[in-house]
């Protein structure tokens, strides 16, 4: 395997759905290959730390506004039913 | 390694909203007799005519829903009607919702078709999720620097979310969608193929190119050189 093949594997890859035999070459690459070994590293971290983010809390205008919009639907859903 | 995926299962075993007691005494809060953390339980509540039932599903998801709009259309007042919309929107076409999917598959589809339109509203020429990719550019050898273990500990957390923000912000819009709803909102590949309505294949090419441009993105920031 080759290093531009590594980097069109890559999703797969990092999403634990490659074939056994391409995972194994591609990791006998990654061996020998600091370069890509990097990319893989850097690109793993990457998803992980947008994975890992929590979300900010609502800001509370937002939040009050979402949850008056909502309090409207259901009355007006509670009066034609 | 499916990380968002397992995120989501641990993000819903926390007891946030999930396990408060409603109060009767708060108006906005409706006492309810459903056991509060298992969300096909809720949305059956909700459906039976429960509002408390469906205020605990918005109680859990609307951070996210929120960041999600924001991801997508990169603004807060559209990112405040995204949200909105796909809650009142949710809650009106609750019939519907057979179960085929989790009930947050459900709520992300309807959001991501309101963010969509609202960009496309915003820019109609410039916004589609099924044109073909013609960029030849090849961004990933350009920069190989190593981060070190966790680098986002470098930073506190509203200015790695400020970080993380820009640097979505800064892909085309056929990235950044499938970027939010693979890599943070945990989404399927075959569901994010459904809900944007294009093929299998083109959301694993936009992954691998959003991944790679998000990854150089961030380099400036967590490369090892920038320790000081």
């Amino acid at each position: 395997m080759n290093c531009k093949k590594v980097i069109l594997e890559l999703t797969s890859y990092l999403d634990g759905v490659l074939d056994a035999s391409v995972r194994i070459d591609l990791e006998e690459h990654l061996s020998g290959c600091s370069d890509c070994r990097v990319v893989v590293d850097t690109t793993r971290k990457t998803i992980q730390i947008f994975c890992n983010s929590e979300p900010v809390p609502l800001p509370d205008d937002v939040r009050t506004r979402l949850h008056t919009a909502l309090l409207e639907r259901f009355r007006r859903n509670a009066r034609t039913t | 390694m499916v990380p968002c995926q397992m995120s989501l299962a641990g993000y819903l075993q926390l007891p946030l909203g999930a396990r408060r007691t409603v109060s009767a005494t708060d108006p906005k809060r409706l006492t309810s007799t459903v056991v509060r953390d298992d969300e096909a339980q809720l949305v059956s509540a909700a459906k039976a005519g429960d509002v408390s039932a469906f205020e605990e599903l918005v109680n859990r998801y609307e951070r996210k829903i929120f960041r999600l709009g924001m991801n997508i259309t990169q603004n807060r007042e559209d990112a405040e009607d995204v949200m909105q919309d796909a809650f009142l929107k949710s809650y009106q076409n609750l019939d519907r919702f057979q179960g085929d999917s989790r009930f947050y598959t459900w709520l992300v589809r309807i959001a991501v078709n309101e963010a969509l339109m609202k960009l496309r509203k915003r820019r109609p020429n410039q916004v589609s999720i099924d044109e073909p990719l013609t960029e030849a550019e090849d961004p990933v050898f350009r920069e190989i620097e190593d981060w070190g273990p966790s680098p986002e500990q470098r930073f506190a957390q509203t200015e790695l979310n400020e970080i993380l923000t820009h640097a979505i912000g800064e892909l085309d819009p056929i990235f950044r969608v499938v970027f939010t709803l693979r890599d943070v909102e945990g989404i399927s590949t075959e569901e994010t193929a459904q809900i944007l309505g294009i093929s299998v294949a083109a959301v694993k090419s936009r992954l691998l190119r959003a991944r790679l441009k998000l990854r150089q993105k961030l380099n400036k920031y967590f490369r090892r050189s920038e320790v000081q």
